[in-house]
């Protein structure tokens, strides 16, 4: 059962490879991209899992509760920062993308080094 | 003066007269007169070192620390005094003789000769007074580049690719081989000054002493030890005033001085005596000797005929340092100026020639004597003196160094002598019978002596020459202090 | 409080605001001055924090009056300060020469933009350099490489835009492994703080996850740096980005990846795990050997100029982690000397270029032929450039290159293995700087492919014509008294070696 109970860091492995797999293996732009974002957003559940602590709740202070278990906080403000980048990243992927399109007329990688050859 | 002026003068004299030959650019005549006054300024000041260094003194001048151990200073010593004396006293000379012929040919860019020319003159300088071996390859990498314009002064596609050869190969010896060397003498001994006995008795042996003997032999280039030697008859584009004082004195002779250097002051005698990995050297250098003057024999071109036997006559330098013997260091020393006075004179005959009938091929020699009597008489002298026929500076050389390896019975050096002086009056004899005794070819226009200033220096070269045999007593006694080590 | 104990924050936040402020700019020239302006102000103060560090000391700024390890630290030390000299140096230099060529790249509506991408660019790489926090390195990161990804695609064609892709996703790539392995050290340690990370590793049992962790931030930050064979976005990013943006990112943003990659390899880990330095060097080493030959050996027969250069960084990058290999006092202080001296070298080299290329028209070693002759003086910078890249003494590239010959032969066998694949690399540097100078005095005009646009002689604006005597008077400086760099690398070395004496 110990495998089993590691089942948020077996998504994460699964979705960074899925998430790498793409930016490699894909040659149209626009998927790369995607997998980037899955590659990112791979590495957001690690961070928020991590944080988790066992039978932890929302990190705020409430009035009247004295010894609760919270979770830890800094990861999840880690990786809002990670989010804003992660977001940052692909609107400029997505920009340069369509500077690709306009100036190639096409998104696929191997159709633009072959016109750039020529 | 103090000494430690005289040596920070003689580096910046020549270095400010670079800027001084490039601001007169528009004025031809101004220029020349600045390249000769401070040839003469710098020769005056290395002569004011004279008497103290005989006297045993070792003027320094430190000037800063590059790394941790490691400065740029200067340090005068016998050896480095001569050398100084040499190409400073010749620079003169040769002054005189450029002028001649960079006019007389009307030759192009002449701002960027004589600036280039001050240039070189200033690295030599520091090569000759460096206390340490990263001074000296600071200087001796300013020489390369300096020199460099020099050998491009055509500038047409084949000139170009001589050059690259010239460049490449002295770049490429002393940053693939030199600075390794250097930089594994710094690490087992800790220091890289010269000392009198050598740096690196106790913290090297075995093979490693030959290795690194290898690395600094090859590694400077300028020695034109086979199979590093193929930059020197490419240099011979050049002008031939730049073929006469740094492809005959300067910059060959900055090789050899740098690998007698590295023998006395980094290895010692004593190391090398003793240990049997170094013992290739004799070999290299005696067979540099008699390959360079074999090839010497098939030449038919006279400026790369006079540099194989350049080739040759440094590895007697080289021979002579690696026999160990004190009259053959002696000797190592005294060939340089020997060779140096002989084979200024000779290229000054060449340029002559030139000059007067552009004929660069030895067969345009035949009967050239009557045309150009004083040109091929000092001709004549330079030869006789490569050969180390008497009354010439060529035979006093030669006498030391046969003597040193009778003092140590080195066979192997004796035989190269016997045998490479037999070479070089085979390549030498022919041409100056030909130039007096066979009559010219009547195809070829008849032509006079070369500029009056040209005929003038070469006259002076091979008096030095004559009288160098009669009047070596103050290098010998220069020289002594070598011994004495 | 003065403004002296301000200065670490002052560094990050000048040019960070002054971003802002130069898109409000309107008006040729202005966003320009504003942003030279800030850069000059950000390279003062470089200096100042240097001329504190070299005395060894170490400052420590709590940003937002939060204590270390809890609040994000700014700590400047010998190996921050000469990251910071080499980037804002860069960054202003090229900046000065900039104006007119970026003028006519741009158009005056999209100058200010890109004034304010270079600002954040530098606030970026100067955070890297300053910050003592682990995922403050990480938002630094991609503040800088964002912003370089749009300095990228600048360039005057098409193909900046592909490369800045290409660039865009590797980079990406590196940073989001960096952040993989930042969270398991988190997950194991409970700190983002350096050296707090460093002390509480020592108490850490289980060291499995701290092995991946350090397995994916030297992957991901080798992406970044560009080491051997993870290299294949440089030579694009390099070669089409417009000239003086190649300049700033040549001189520092892979050297800035490669100071992470030390600080966490060495100040982290190194004393922690067992066996970390037999791993580095055994699995770098090679590497770095191979970019040596490689990058070398590509820039020898590499005909266009920008790309030679680009090839000859992988080579000269290798250097860098070679002498890091070696894992001692002598190979640390030849790399971290070699990173600022190479950075000089590389800058000058690139900015010569881009004031040939306001001429010329092209990047390719025909292009350039005969151009000496209209342009001496940039010429003769370029060779005192190449000369230092080629390591000829009498410039900052002999120092790097004794000290790393030193270092190697200091190593034993292996050690002189290393020293001939060094030695290689130099001849390697000797044929290829030699490519570009011989054509550029004695080629003809007419060899030019530039065809029927023949190429306009005006005058080299004296801004860029003064940026570069400067950069390549720096290399003249640091060869002949090179003091400030080497001490600043011999206290950089020893703290990140330091827990090993």
């Amino acid at each position: 059962m110990e495998l089993l109970g590691l089942f948020n860091y077996w998504v994460f492995a699964v979705l960074l490879m899925v998430g790498f797999y793409a930016v490699i293996a894909k040659t149209n732009m626009v998927k790369k991209l995607l997998g980037l974002s899955i590659f990112q957003g791979a590495v957001f559940l690690l961070y928020i899992t991590m944080d988790k602590v066992d039978g932890g709740t929302a990190p705020i202070i409430q009035p009247g509760v004295v010894d609760a278990i919270y979770s830890n906080p800094l990861p999840q403000v880690l990786i809002l920062t990670a989010i804003v980048v992660g977001i940052s990243t692909t609107a400029l992927g997505l920009a340069l993308i369509v500077r690709i399109y306009e100036a190639y007329g096409t998104i696929e990688e191997d159709e633009t080094q072959r016109l750039d050859i020529e | 003066m103090t000494p430690t002026l005289a040596i920070g003068l003689s580096l910046l004299l020549p270095a400010l007269g670079a800027f001084a030959i490039a601001a007169a650019d528009s004025r031809p005549n101004l220029r020349e007169t600045i390249t000769v006054l401070v040839a003469l300024a710098l020769a005056a000041t290395v002569a004011t070192l004279l008497p103290g260094v005989m006297a045993g003194e070792r003027p320094e001048l430190y000037l800063g620390e590059l790394l941790p151990g490691i400065s740029i200073a200067f340090k005068v010593e016998p050896l480095g005094m001569l050398y100084a004396c040499l190409a400073s006293g010749l620079w003169i000379v040769n002054s005189i003789y450029s002028i001649g012929y960079m006019r007389g040919n009307s030759e192009k860019h002449q701002t960027r000769f004589y600036v280039c020319f001050a240039i070189a003159l200033a690295a030599v300088m520091g090569i000759a007074f460096a206390e340490n071996l990263v001074t000296l390859f600071l200087f001796y990498e300013i020489l390369t580049l300096s020199t460099y314009p020099l050998v491009a002064h055509k500038g047409d596609s084949n000139t170009i690719a001589s050059a690259r050869v010239y460049l490449g190969i002295l770049l490429a010896t002393s940053v693939g081989l030199l600075l390794p060397a250097i930089i594994w003498t710094y690490s087992v001994a800790d220091t890289v000054s010269f000392v009198p006995g050598g740096i690196l008795t106790g913290s090297l042996t075995g093979p490693g002493v030959g290795l690194l003997l290898a690395l600094f032999v090859f590694g400077i280039g300028k020695a034109a030890v086979m199979p590093v030697h193929r930059w020197l008859p490419a240099a011979m584009v050049a002008p031939t005033p730049v073929s006469a004082l740094l492809h005959a004195v300067a910059v060959v002779k900055a090789g050899v001085f740098t690998v007698t250097k590295v023998i006395l002051y980094i290895f010692g005698t004593g190391l090398l005596a003793q240990e049997p990995s170094s013992n290739w050297l004799i070999f290299a250098s005696a067979f540099t000797i008699l390959a360079a003057s074999i090839v010497a024999l098939r030449q038919q071109n006279l400026k790369r005929m006079l540099a194989y036997s350049t080739i040759g006559q440094l590895s007697y330098v080289i021979m002579a340092a690696a026999v160990l013997t004190p009259l053959a260091k002696i000797g190592a020393s005294i060939h340089m100026v020997a060779h140096a006075f002989g084979k200024i004179t000779l290229f000054f005959a060449a340029g002559a020639i030139y000059t007067a009938s552009k004929k660069t091929e030895l067969n345009q020699l035949r009967g050239i004597g009557t045309q150009m009597p004083w040109t091929m008489a000092a001709f004549t002298i330079g030869a006789l003196s490569m050969i180390g026929v008497p009354p010439t500076g060529g035979f006093v050389s030669k006498w030391f160094i046969l003597a040193g390896a009778f003092q140590s019975d080195n066979y192997v050096a004796i035989f190269t002598i016997i045998v490479s002086t037999a070479l070089n009056a085979a390549y030498f004899l022919p041409i100056i019978f030909a130039a007096w005794f066979a009559k010219p070819d009547p195809q070829l226009k008849s032509h006079g002596e070369a500029p009056t200033a040209i005929v003038v220096a070469l006259s002076i070269t091979a008096l030095a020459t004559l009288g160098f045999f009669f009047f070596n007593q103050p290098v010998l006694d220069l020289e002594r202090a070598l011994m004495d080590q | 409080m003065s403004i002296a104990s301000q200065l670490p924050a002052l560094q990050i936040v000048v040019p960070l605001l002054v971003a802002p402020l130069t898109v409000l700019l309107r008006g040729s020239g202005l966003a320009w001055a504003a942003a030279t302006a800030a850069s000059a102000m950000a390279f003062a103060i470089a200096v100042a924090l240097t001329l504190t560090a070299l005395d060894g000391a170490t400052i420590s700024y709590d940003m937002g009056g939060w204590p270390a390890p809890y609040g994000i630290e700014l700590r400047l030390d010998a190996f921050s300060a000469l990251l910071l000299l080499l980037t804002t140096g860069a960054s202003t230099l090229s900046l000065l020469g900039a104006r007119d060529s970026i003028a006519e790249l741009m158009g005056e509506s999209r100058e200010p933009l890109f004034y304010a991408a270079w600002l954040v660019a530098l606030a970026g790489l100067c955070g890297i350099a300053i910050t003592g926090d682990a995922f403050n390195v990480f938002v630094f990161m991609e503040i800088s490489s964002l912003a370089t990804y749009v300095l990228i695609a600048a360039g005057p064609d098409r193909r900046a835009l592909t490369a800045a892709f290409k660039y865009l996703i590797m980079g990406t790539v590196g940073a989001t492994f960096y952040l993989i392995g930042v969270g398991l050290v988190y997950m194991m340690t409970g700190t983002l703080n350096f050296a707090d990370m460093e002390a509480r590793l020592a108490e850490v049992d289980e060291v499995r996850p701290i092995v991946v962790a350090a397995g994916f931030i030297t992957i991901g930050l080798a992406l970044k740096a560009a080491i051997f064979p993870l290299h294949v976005w440089l030579p694009n990013a390099y070669s089409s980005a417009p000239n003086l943006v190649t300049v700033f990112i040549a001189a520092c943003s892979t050297k800035v990846a490669l100071y992470v990659l030390l600080r966490f390899d060495f100040f982290v880990f190194h004393g922690n795990l067992v066996g970390h330095a037999f791993q580095f060097s055994s699995f770098l080493a090679p590497l770095a050997v191979l970019g040596i030959l490689v990058g070398s050996a590509v820039a020898v027969v590499e005909s266009n100029v920008k790309r030679l250069l680009a090839y000859s960084s992988v080579a000269q990058l290798g250097y860098i982690l070679l002498g890091a290999s070696f894992g001692d006092l002598a190979g640390m202080t030849a790399a971290i000397t070699l990173m600022f001296n190479h950075g000089l070298a590389k800058g000058a080299l690139f900015m010569a270029i881009a004031a040939l290329a306001m001429h010329t028209r092209g990047h390719t070693l025909a292009d350039l032929s005969g151009a000496a002759r209209q342009m001496p003086w940039t010429a003769a910078a370029l060779v005192i450039a190449g000369a230092s890249l080629i390591g000829i003494p009498g410039t900052a590239g002999f120092i790097s290159k004794w000290l790393l010959l030193q270092a190697a032969l200091q190593q034993g066998p292996l050690g002189v293995v290393a020293a001939v694949a060094v030695v290689a690399g130099s001849l390697a540097a000797l044929a290829y700087v030699w490519r570009i100078i011989e054509p550029l005095y004695f080629g003809t005009a007419e060899g030019s492919t530039a065809g029927g646009s023949t190429a306009v002689y005006t005058a080299t604006p004296p801004l860029l014509l003064l940026a570069l005597w400067l950069a390549a008077g720096a290399n003249v400086y640091f060869g002949l008294i090179p003091a400030v760099p080497v001490s600043l690398s011999e206290l950089a070395a020893a703290e990140l070696l330091g827990h090993l004496r």
